[in-house]
């Protein structure tokens, strides 16, 4: 299951919500991804999350099938804020449910690659020394081509 | 009427996140509208990068790709993940 939203999300009832859906899972592996309160810039006064409806929805629905496609998933959700958010808040929320906890834990960790580097959003960050638009570290390609099959 | 949406930097470059206009008859595909609407925006060749992806109709396209007057065209900067 995955939302978009530009509402704020509680991830504790993201939580509960999720393990009703995941009964006779044996492991539930959940991240919650928070706007964090500094950057290289300085002091962050707000996050700035734009997507593209529907084409950002498309490429979060075919990372979550090549998840399930890759683990034996019981269940798995993704909770993705865009709009203005503030440091603290929580911008990104994935679970997966398993019967063993490795693939949760795996799976869970390549969804969340996926939608550091390639997810369709925008993000804007305004800090104390002013605005500017945040694209991609080198790092996080990094992380994400762990997960790459050919080895590339 | 075509209508266009600007993403990330774009949206500061345009001071809007979309718009619809007339395309001019002789703009009929994907280059030729980053041509002609760097130049009628004195962009000084932001358009023309080619990080910049376009989508018509919420696909991404090879280009050049054929347009017309009645799509939805977005400019696309390298995403910045979530």
């Amino acid at each position: 299951m995955i939302t978009l939203t530009d509402q704020p999300f509680d991830p504790a009832e993201a939580l509960c919500d999720f393990e009703k859906r995941a009964i006779g899972a044996g492991a539930i592996v959940s991240f919650t991804g928070l706007v964090r309160g500094t950057s290289k810039l300085g002091t962050v006064k707000t996050l700035h999350l734009q997507a593209y409806s529907p084409m950002t929805e498309r490429g979060m629905a075919k990372a979550a099938a090549d998840a399930n496609a890759r683990w034996p998933l019981d269940a798995l959700l993704i909770i993705h804020r865009t709009g203005d958010l503030e440091p603290g808040e929580p911008v990104v929320y994935v679970a997966t449910a398993s019967t063993h906890r490795r693939a949760a834990f795996e799976a869970a960790d390549f969804l969340m690659d996926y939608l550091k580097t390639e997810a369709v959003f925008w993000k804007k960050e305004t800090t104390d020394s002013g605005a500017h638009w945040v694209e991609p570290r080198p790092e996080d390609y990094e992380d994400r081509d762990r997960w790459s099959k050919t080895g590339t | 009427m075509a209508k266009l949406l600007y993403f990330g930097r774009l949206t500061d470059v345009f001071g809007a996140n979309a718009e619809t206009l007339a395309l001019p008859a002789e703009v009929n595909d994907t280059s030729a509208l980053r041509q002609w609407l760097d130049d009628d925006r004195q962009l000084g060749g932001t358009l023309m990068t080619k990080s910049i992806r376009i989508a018509v109709n919420d696909d991404i396209v090879p280009e050049p790709w054929p347009i017309a007057d009645s799509d939805e065209i977005a400019f696309l900067p390298p995403v910045g993940g979530g």
